[in-house]
């Protein structure tokens, strides 16, 4: 019974350290100005992309045969395609793709390398041995490389895509997690978890994960900026999310063949990557600048 | 450390035999068929198989698999291409000059204008100089790299008509590719150096120099910078990584016939040998160079290199946050 | 030049805040002092009083920001250090101001080699070259007791108290005028301290080097300082002879300090601590900054911040009522608590 009840004090306490700290950390990102703008925007292309079926001028996959290659200009935002499509419907709508694409991607990579680190982390020995060094292997091949290779195995297709970009990643979270695993492992409050006969996954799920959380958020964030990039480069070389699918990578592999003459097809679709990638970097920094206060000012 | 360094390189051999293992098994189970695609559309499905035992694509999984571990590693015999009557490691050997230019000079960029940046911008933190590095820092990591790259092409080659669109040749064919793979590198590269600087030129020993009385310049040069290049050597590493990776993409871009080339349009063809070849052939040089990253990592760092001296460690485990 | 000679050196109305998260930090509250040539002051108070920020004032090495030094003098020999050039001031630290830091293992460069961190500032003052510096560092090495054929070695290879004696060999390399020694024992073991302490006070002898000890700990006090300035809350709230301070604690903070110390020759059963914390530095009490945790405290002490008042001889108290405390102190104070 007291054992009991010193866990839960323990856990309303940590909870309440918990929160003072996320509400800390909320309030650091607040001021700075650049992380916000990176969150608005972010925020924004995300109801774009819902709303996109009400706020876009024409369908996304409306063919306007006289307006083919059309220039930019009020009728056409973004000009048309050569199949006379608005590109401005199709990025709106094509920011479903390409964010779904990075999120995914991003959050089960993510998911699996969290479960393979904290495992790993834990347990060290023979079973970290074994799968430091797979992930050894795995980090040797160039990322782009093996999304390719994958992406060719499973074949062209949106689920295939998200596997193909999900794998790559979960090499950097299990050694991110496993390392500051490794480095809380020591620590004298797992002991005075263990005196109170905390079970191995509760130890892991409450005391170690939270303690190692911040990186991951940070990681998490600029990783779907660099999935997004990666999801391009997939489309751009003919792989992952065909056209014409309005994709952004999509949209700029289709382009490439008239972009000489056509540039605003080109164009286009790239600011809009660079865009999404650029708030989600911001956002990134600024979280992490948030989290660790040490390293600002 | 000489030791310390063979027990690397014999570290390499198993990651290799990984690499060779899981790119064979990705391969294997690829859609499409290589002797299929030999013959061409009009082949009949007798011919077809013919040709599949002929190639020994009928064996099962293991076989084959132990099949080119063997040619590979004991014969070290990358085979020959399914396609052009060439062995692979002759055709890696002849694209090898175009990715290597590219890597290296993009590399250099990437040191020469990155590094300087992020001192710069951390020397003058909040200032004016650090909002634009890392203005331009921040869009270099955002940007695309191949999108730069049509972008360079439509302005530099297309409009201007100042250098070439795409293809090989003489250095001017070098220049927009170089860029738009180096702008990415060079980004982080600021960012890190950036980040690393302050941390280092907040601690103790900065404080410890101040008060001997040495002016700015020498503890920036002397103290703070050897301090903070020990991270960024990591970063440098993998930014090499990066851009062979990134040669990949680019290449398709400029249409340079490199290593990253041979290897995407061997995919599509389903050439399985010159698949394998090009990505163990990458997976080694990207091991090397993190080798040599780690030599140079001691050879910065005492403590490192008390550290291998002493007693033995588990390597490549600074690859993490690239 | 009579004057300055007397007092080597002196600082006046010092007053540095920090500003962190918007916040303003009053780290060091009108601080003066001064201190005679060859003389060692002792200033003692707890972690965060302000001690290592009126240190690093004197050397001018605050990070500025977020630290800024928002009005005082100190005069080095008639010379106000606040308002030389950067160029002058960088002439003066190490050379005539050195100062010994109070973490050895973080306040050497880890991938610079002991000796020449130690010959750095030799060849920076001394204008000899190299191979005299290195003479001369090796010389430091051995008077701190490490031999000279460890020049070479990185900080890695030593413990902490030999990292320590490397600090104070850099520090006393160019025979400065003033060491700031902040803390220099903290960080090691209770068996080192007691040697690096005889180190340091061998060397300020022999360079009749005049000194400013960082302490809590008054022990440290009673064995090498003349004079003691206790520090709370960044103002100076006694200050006196080591023999007036120890004999005749008058601050109630001062009287807590040696109450919670634990005393050989005395019987008492348990160590009075002195109860509360350190008040916040960026919202400071109105009246005496101590008054909160001080047992004598009263509506006054609440309301009007305290002078420093002459005692007699050298001795200076900030507290109205001294003569309160000094004599509840003589009858003992376990009534009140």
């Amino acid at each position: 019974m007291v054992n009991g009840m010193a866990v839960a004090k323990d856990a309303t306490i940590e909870r309440k350290k918990k929160e003072s700290q996320f509400s800390l950390v909320m309030k650091r990102l607040a001021k700075n100005r650049l992380a916000m703008a990176g969150l608005c925007i972010t925020l924004l292309l995300f109801l774009l992309a819902l709303l996109s079926p009400l706020i876009m001028p024409y369908a996304y996959d409306e063919l306007n045969m006289a307006d083919r290659f059309a220039v930019p200009s009020l009728k056409h935002l973004c000009g048309a395609d050569e199949m006379g499509r608005d590109i401005f419907s199709r990025l709106l709508y094509g920011a479903r793709w390409s964010l779904a694409l990075g999120f995914l991607a991003t959050i089960i990579s993510t998911v699996i390398g969290m479960v393979i680190g904290s495992v790993v982390g834990y347990f060290g020995g023979t079973v970290d041995t074994v799968v430091m060094r797979f992930i050894d292997i795995l980090q040797a091949i160039p990322g782009i490389l093996l999304a390719i290779a994958i992406s060719a195995c499973l074949g062209s297709g949106f689920m295939n895509t998200i596997i193909a970009l999900s794998i790559g990643g979960i090499p950097m979270t299990v050694r991110l997690l496993r390392g500051s695993i490794m480095g809380v492992r020591k620590m004298e409050y797992l002991e005075a978890a263990q005196t109170i006969n905390c079970s191995v996954p509760r130890l892991i799920v409450r005391h170690i994960l939270p303690n190692s959380i911040s990186p991951i958020i940070v990681s998490v964030t600029m990783g779907i900026g660099n999935t997004i990039l990666m999801a391009a480069s997939l489309s751009y070389i003919g792989l992952g999310v065909q056209p014409p699918t309005p994709e952004w990578g999509a949209m700029l592999s289709a382009g490439r063949t008239y972009m000489r003459d056509y540039p605003h097809m080109v164009l286009f679709p790239g600011i809009a990557i660079a865009l999404v990638v650029l708030s989600l970097n911001m956002l990134g920094d600024g979280l992490r600048d948030a989290m660790d206060p040490k390293l600002k000012k | 450390m000489w030791k310390y360094v063979i027990k690397r390189l014999l570290w390499m051999i198993p990651v290799l035999l990984g690499i060779a293992i899981v790119i064979f098994t990705i391969m294997y189970f690829c859609p499409g068929d290589p002797a299929a695609a030999i013959l061409g559309n009009s082949a009949t499905p007798a011919a077809i198989e013919a040709k599949r035992v002929e190639m020994g694509l009928d064996r099962p999984y293991i076989v084959r698999l132990l099949d080119y571990l063997k040619q590979v590693f004991l014969h070290f015999d990358l085979g020959a291409s399914y396609f052009q009557n060439q062995s692979v490691m002759s055709g890696i050997l002849y694209r090898l000059p175009y990715t290597i230019t590219i890597a290296v000079i993009c590399m250099l960029l990437q040191i020469l204008i990155g590094t300087p940046l992020g001192i710069t911008a951390a020397v003058h933190q909040n200032g004016f100089a650090d909002r634009i590095c890392m203005v331009i820092a921040l869009a270099g990591v955002s940007i695309p790299g191949f999108w730069l790259a049509m972008m360079l092409v439509l302005f530099f080659a297309v409009r201007l008509g100042w250098l070439p669109p795409y293809g090989v040749g003489g250095i001017q064919y070098f220049i927009l590719p170089c860029i738009a793979n180096a702008f990415a590198g060079i980004a982080s590269q600021a960012r890190q150096t950036r980040s690393s600087m302050l941390e280092v030129i907040r601690s103790d020993y900065i404080v410890t120099a101040r008060a001997k009385g040495l002016s700015e310049r020498e503890i920036l040069y002397k103290h703070a910078l050897p301090n903070a290049l020990i991270p960024i050597i990591t970063v440098v590493g993998n930014g090499m990584g990066m851009m062979l990776g990134g040669t990949v993409v680019i290449e398709s871009v400029f249409s340079i016939p490199g290593i990253g080339m041979y290897t995407t349009s061997a995919i599509n063809n389903r050439d399985y040998p010159v698949v394998m070849g090009g990505v163990l052939f990458l997976g080694a040089l990207f091991s090397l160079i993190m080798l040599l990253v780690d030599v140079i990592y001691a050879y910065v760092d005492p403590r490192i290199k008390a550290q291998y001296e002493g007693q033995q460690k588990s390597w490549g485990r600074r690859k993490a946050n690239g | 030049m009579g004057k300055s000679k007397a007092h080597f050196i002196e600082i006046k109305n010092l007053k540095v805040h920090y500003t962190s998260e918007g916040r303003k930090i009053h780290a060091v509250n009108d601080v003066s002092f001064s201190l005679k040539k060859g003389e060692t002051l002792g200033l003692v108070g707890e972690t965060g009083a302000g001690k290592t920020t009126i240190a690093k004032s004197i050397l001018r090495i605050l990070p500025e920001p977020p630290a800024q030094v928002e009005g005082g003098e100190i005069f080095l020999e008639g010379e106000d250090l606040l308002k030389m050039s950067n160029d002058e001031m960088r002439k003066i630290r190490g050379r005539k101001i050195a100062m010994i830091f109070q973490d050895p293992m973080t306040a050497l460069n880890p991938v610079m080699r002991i000796g020449k961190q130690i010959a750095e500032g030799i060849v920076l003052h001394e204008k000899i070259s190299a191979k005299e510096a290195e003479e001369k560092a090796k010389k430091m090495l051995e008077m701190v007791g490490i031999p000279a054929s460890r020049y070479r070695d990185y900080p890695h290879q030593f413990s902490g108290g030999m990292k320590q004696r490397v600090v104070i060999a850099m520090a006393l390399s160019c025979s400065p005028d003033l060491l700031l020694a902040d803390e220099p024992t903290t960080a090691l073991d209770v068996t080192i301290q007691a040697q690096v302490l005889d180190i340091i006070k061998n060397l300020q002898k022999e360079f009749e080097t005049s000194m400013i000890m960082i302490t809590h700990d008054l022990g440290i006090v009673a064995e090498v300082c003349d004079n003691v300035a206790v520090i709370y809350a960044g103002q100076v709230v006694e200050y006196g002879s080591r023999e007036e301070i120890f004999d005749n604690p008058v601050h109630p903070y001062t009287i807590g300090l040696f109450g919670s110390l634990p005393d050989i020759n005395s019987d008492v059963e348990r160590l009075s601590p002195i109860m509360g914390m350190p008040p916040d530095a960026s919202n400071l009490p109105k009246g005496c900054a101590f008054s909160p945790r001080c047992p004598y405290a009263d509506e006054q002490c609440k309301n009007a911040p305290a002078e420093l008042k002459p005692l007699g001889g050298t001795h200076t108290c900030r507290c109205i009522h001294e003569r309160r405390a000094e004599k509840l102190n003589a009858q003992g104070v376990e009534n009140l608590h």
